[in-house]
Formats: C-alpha cells, sequence, structure tokens
C-alpha cells in the first residue's frame, strides 16, 4: 500500500510539469439539444470534455447549455465573472445577441474560439472552427444534378430561417443552374420531424409528379420519408437529406434506393473546437486561425467510415 | 336571417363567429388549390389535427372549470418517449405482435394519468396557481424526454414500427385511426360537456368557485378530474402519434401547449373559465391546421411570413365571435 502511494505520488509529480500550479479553466458554452443535429453536438462535447479532463489534469471546463440565446448570454457571462475562465469555446445560438458578450470575453484578455455560426463582427476570435455551409449546399446540389442528368422536378425542405439555411440553399441553387432541374417549391420545415411530415404531405397533394427530394437534413428526411410512404407515391425516385445522422447513414451503407446519399455536416466539430483549445492552452503549439470543416459526399462506398453507432445522432 | 319572432337568446356572432371563419377558410383553400377538397388532403388534414385536437378536448374542460395546463406538449413527448423505451425493452422477451403494442398503450395511458393527476393534485390540494404548476411539469417532461433520450432521438424498434404502424395509417372504411378516435373523443366530450353533472360543474366553477362551493360542488374533485381527464387524453394522442413517425425527441410536441389552447379560445370558450363548447374547440382546432395546410399548397406568401398569417387569422377569427353580450 505504502509503495502504491507513493508510486501515485510520483507520477502525479511527472505528470504535472511546470503547468501544474495553474489550473486552466475551459468554458464551453452550447445551444441545448432541441433537435437531433444538437443532440449529437451535445453528446461530442459532453464525451470531449470528459476525455480531456482525464487526459490534462491541468484543465479545468466548465459545460452549460442554452435553451435560447438569453440563457447564453447570461452563461458566458457567470463563466467570466466565476470561474474566471481562461478560454471561452462558443457555438452561438445567433450571431447578434452574442457577439457584445464574447467581444467582453476576449476583452478580459481570454482566449476566443466561435465555432459553427460566426459573430457579427469579424476578429474578435482567435479560432473559428465551422462546417462549410455554402459547400454543403453546393455538394448536395451537385450530386442531385449528377443523379438527373435528363432533369427533373424536385422539391426542397428548408430549415430554420437562418443564415445557415440562406447560405446552404444558396449554395444549392448555383450548383443547380442550368441543370434542367425545376424546383417546383421550397417550404421550411424547420430541422423537424414532424414538420417535414407535413410539409411533404401538402407538398405531395400539390404536385402529382416530383421526381426528386433535396431534404437537407437527416431529420426532415425522416418525416419526408414517412409521408412519401404513407402517400403510397412512387415517382419520387431519392431522397436527399444531410448531416449524417447513423440512421441514415446506415441506410445508405446498405444501399438502400430511397437514401442513395448523404452530405456531412459533422456535429462533432465542436469536439475539434475543444480539442484544439485544449493544445493551445497546454502546449507552445500555435492555434489560431481557421479551421473549415468540408462537407463530404458520403455514398454506399464511403459510408461506412462516417457510421458512428454510438452517437446519439 | 329567419323571419320567425327572435327569441331573447338570438343566434349570436359567437356561435356563428367560429364556423364563418372555417368556411371562409375552406373556400379560400378551394380557389387557390384544385386538390385542396381531394380525399387525400382531407384526410391528412384531418389525422394532422387529431393530435391537438384530442387534447384540446381535454384542454376545454380544464378551461371552462377556470384553470390551465400548459404542460401538455412537454407531457406528450415525455409520455411518447416512455412508450418507446418501454416497447424497446419488452421486445426481447414479448416479440413483436399485440401484445408488445397493448402493453405500450396502457403505459402511455397510464403515464397521461399519473402526470395529469400530479398536477391536479398540486393544483387543488396544495393550492398553488394553475399557471405555475403547469410551466414547471412542462419544464420537468422537457428535459425528461431530453435526459431519456440523451440528447437524440427515441426510435422504435423498426420491426415494432412496421407493425405498429397502422394504428396511424391504417383505419375502417377509408378513414384513418387518428380520425375516427377524434370523432369518438369529440362526441364523448360534448355529451359530457351538454348533458352531464361533470360538464355543468366545470362551467359554474369556471364561472364563480365559491358560489359552486356553496351549491355543494366538490370543487377540487372536478379540478382535480378535469386534469386527469387531459393526462389521459395527452396519453390517447401520444397512442396514435408514435406509429407515425416512430421517434421522439426534445422536439416532439412543441408549442402543443399553445396550439390546443388557441383551438379552445378559437371555438368560443372562454380563457376565464365557466363557459366551454367542445365542438367549438373542433372547428378550432380545424381552422389552424388548415391555415398551415393552405399556406403550404400555395405559394402566395413568404413562407417567412406563415406564422403572421396564422397569428391574425387566430385574431380575426375570435373578433368575428365578438357581440355586444346580450344579459351578461
Amino acid at each position: 500500500m505504502k509503495h502504491f502511494v507513493s508510486a501515485l505520488a510520483l507520477t502525479a509529480a511527472l505528470a504535472a510539469p511546470a503547468f501544474a500550479q495553474d489550473t486552466k479553466v475551459i468554458g464551453v458554452s452550447i445551444p441545448a439539444a432541441t433537435h437531433g443535429w444538437a443532440g449529437g453536438m451535445n453528446y461530442f462535447a459532453k464525451t470531449t470534455v470528459e476525455r480531456l479532463e482525464a487526459t490534462y489534469p491541468q484543465l479545468d471546463f466548465v459545460l452549460a447549455t442554452a435553451s435560447d440565446p438569453a440563457k447564453q448570454v447570461n452563461d458566458i457571462e457567470d463563466m467570466l465573472a466565476t470561474r474566471k475562465i481562461d478560454a471561452l469555446v462558443v457555438l452561438p445560438f445567433e450571431s447578434e445577441p452574442l457577439t457584445g458578450p464574447v467581444q467582453n470575453v476576449r476583452n478580459a484578455g481570454a482566449w476566443v474560439t466561435v465555432v459553427d455560426r460566426g459573430l457579427a463582427v469579424p476578429g474578435i476570435e482567435n479560432l473559428y472552427v465551422a462546417g462549410d455551409n455554402p459547400g454543403f449546399g453546393r455538394v448536395s446540389g451537385e450530386y442531385m444534378a449528377s443523379k438527373m442528368t435528363s432533369g427533373g422536378k424536385i422539391v426542397v425542405l428548408r430549415g430554420i430561417p437562418t443564415t445557415i439555411d440562406n447560405e446552404r440553399v444558396a449554395g444549392f441553387q448555383s450548383a443547380i443552374e442550368g441543370k434542367n432541374i425545376e424546383v417546383l417549391g421550397m417550404e421550411h420545415g424547420n430541422w423537424n420531424r414532424d414538420t417535414s411530415f407535413t410539409v411533404m404531405q401538402d407538398f405531395l397533394s400539390k404536385h402529382p409528379q416530383i421526381d426528386a427530394v433535396w431534404a437537407s437534413d437527416d431529420d426532415m428526411a425522416v418525416g419526408v420519408l414517412a409521408a412519401i410512404e404513407a402517400a403510397g407515391r412512387k415517382d419520387i425516385q431519392f431522397v436527399l437529406g444531410g448531416a449524417g445522422m447513423k440512421e441514415m447513414i446506415k441506410r445508405t451503407m446498405d444501399g438502400d434506393a430511397m437514401i442513395p446519399a448523404n452530405v456531412t455536416y459533422p456535429p462533432s466539430m465542436i469536439a475539434t473546437a475543444i480539442e484544439i483549445t485544449a493544445v493551445g492552452m497546454v502546449s507552445a503549439a500555435p492555434v489560431s486561425g481557421n479551421f473549415i470543416i468540408g462537407s463530404v459526399l458520403v455514398t454506399p462506398e464511403n459510408a461506412s467510415t462516417y457510421y458512428y453507432p454510438d452517437s446519439p445522432f | 336571417m329567419s323571419d320567425i319572432a327572435k327569441p331573447p337568446r338570438q343566434i349570436q356572432m359567437g356561435v356563428i363567429g367560429p364556423i364563418l371563419a372555417l368556411v371562409i377558410l375552406v373556400a379560400m383553400g378551394a380557389a387557390m388549390n384544385p386538390n385542396f377538397l381531394g380525399w387525400d388532403n382531407i384526410t391528412n388534414v384531418l389525422a394532422r389535427s387529431a393530435f391537438i385536437g384530442i387534447i384540446a378536448v381535454g384542454m376545454t374542460f380544464v378551461i371552462t372549470a377556470g384553470g390551465l395546463d400548459l404542460s401538455v406538449g412537454s407531457m406528450a413527448a415525455f409520455v411518447a418517449g416512455l412508450m418507446i423505451l418501454v416497447m424497446n425493452k419488452a421486445l426481447p422477451t414479448m416479440g413483436v405482435g399485440v401484445p408488445v403494442v397493448l402493453l405500450g398503450m396502457a403505459v402511455a395511458l397510464g403515464a397521461g394519468l399519473v402526470a395529469g393527476l400530479v398536477n391536479g393534485l398540486l393544483i387543488t390540494r396544495l393550492g398553488i396557481e394553475a399557471f405555475i404548476v403547469t410551466l414547471g411539469s412542462m419544464g420537468i417532461y422537457r428535459s425528461l424526454v431530453t435526459w431519456l433520450a440523451d440528447g437524440g432521438t427515441l426510435s422504435l424498434d423498426f420491426g415494432l414500427r412496421t407493425f405498429y404502424q397502422p394504428v396511424y395509417y391504417g383505419g375502417l372504411f377509408g378513414i384513418s385511426w387518428p380520425i375516427i378516435v377524434f370523432a369518438v373523443v369529440v362526441v364523448l366530450g360534448e355529451i359530457l360537456m351538454r348533458s352531464t353533472a361533470f360538464g355543468r360543474h366545470c362551467a359554474a366553477i369556471g364561472s364563480n368557485d365559491q358560489v359552486a362551493r356553496y351549491s355543494s360542488v366538490r370543487v377540487a374533485r372536478v379540478r382535480l378530474l378535469t386534469y386527469v381527464m387531459l393526462g389521459v387524453l395527452v396519453g390517447v394522442a401520444t397512442i396514435m402519434y408514435v406509429p407515425r413517425l416512430g421517434s421522439a425527441s426534445s422536439a416532439t410536441g412543441l408549442l402543443w401547449e399553445l396550439e390546443a389552447i388557441a383551438a379552445v379560445i378559437i371555438g368560443g370558450t372562454v380563457l376565464k373559465g365557466g363557459f366551454g363548447r367542445v365542438w367549438g374547440t373542433v372547428i378550432g382546432v380545424l381552422i389552424l391546421t388548415l391555415i398551415g395546410n393552405i399556406l403550404n399548397l400555395t405559394d402566395f406568401v413568404s413562407p417567412y411570413l406563415n406564422g403572421a398569417i396564422q397569428g391574425a387569422i387566430i385574431v380575426l377569427a375570435v373578433v368575428l365571435q365578438r357581440e355586444s353580450k346580450p344579459g351578461h
């Protein structure tokens, strides 16, 4: 026993080098799990924090989830005031309301990592980690154009009206331009299964012939598929979702003709952001700049690479 | 209007107002899109009204008795999540079949009953404001379903979902089950409200609970019963909801409570209590569902403005009911 204790003390002494005295605190502020993608993002944030806390004893993490922008502002103010954070990793709920509070964190001398949604004023963040929204739309559009070489009629389900959604749709539209693809209609499914089910039912009532659907998100694709199945319509050849939900990736992997592909927008980008920030805190490696995670086309051939059975998303 | 000598209680706007609004909406829909009155669209609209509708019938009683329940949307999500969990757990031992579905249904009804009972007991026994109690339980159930789903989505086993699906998509004589159940609930609700002591007690309590108490109405028990009934109806709605997409997440049932309350008020029930109308609630639910349906079927307005149109029509439908209240 005595040996064990001294061994433990020795390891502790070895493992905690110069930084031992000043523990650094990293605050992580993210939106709550209000839809599938955010649920996945929460999962990755939690597991990453757990992993890093075990790896780096000199780092302390504060993780807060907010159900609206006002709550997120409070979270960040509290982190700065009561926990004296040395770094903040933030996925802003909305750009405008979060810009001021994050600026204050930066002015207080802390490191700022912004994830996914940029702030309204450029240059506040030290590190920017994001998915590629115009690219997400572009890859989706190019895929649909390549699947429908002789053109066709499609309907589009959009997400919650935000910059993210606008950028994706703009990217999609420019990719299908001149490809003889007619967009019959676009409605907001709000990244929600139930809303998308309803919207798709109405699209089906309205249009007697639909060749394909750009659901633009896998939660929405679930609703769309249920509506098509219930209506018994055979004219729709395929549905393209997005973001890489595990059930959908699985169907692509299994060669389901209705779900021939997916376009990634990984919720695990929060893990990337936290990991890089942690590296910046514990080492001398420079980590400032932009880190853009590309949207990749997932097909039956490469689907197994993007299949994470343990993630909730 | 007719030539018959009008009795002091005329047919007022309060009665025809909601019907008028519904008729106008239907006429607008039919004019804008030929598919609007097609059988498929009508069944779609009725079936999707069923969830909110079944809940709104229960809400009519709660509001008539002077109460309010903000927790029904979260409660539905929680009950759905619990039901899916239990069914998935029971699947290996029970196998795909009727027993496991019946178990799920029992869980839904039981959970709804308990949830309603808790709300009701807190309100009637501890005397806490209904608004506060149900605001609290709204948050609790919403968090619980997020927690149960680990932030993601709870999905029913695929084979079981296929087996259970006919409960939403199947039906009798081309009319799907949700519509049938909705109709049965409405007819029972209407009878309960109009022709039973319970219905009259609800109105009496909502109108003036002191007077009701002096008239030997068991105020606390009637109130409690309205919340329990609402809870059970949330369970019924969930039984219809789960087979549709076979999943529940923190986004399930979002804002259902407000839609149900709006439907009740559009239908002519008084928000302060004292007067309730079950058939009016049905009209209210149909109006709410139709607005969304018509907006989807036409490209008339930017989808960004859907919420504004919805809001305007809700207010209009209530304005139509305004009348010079005779003898009130």
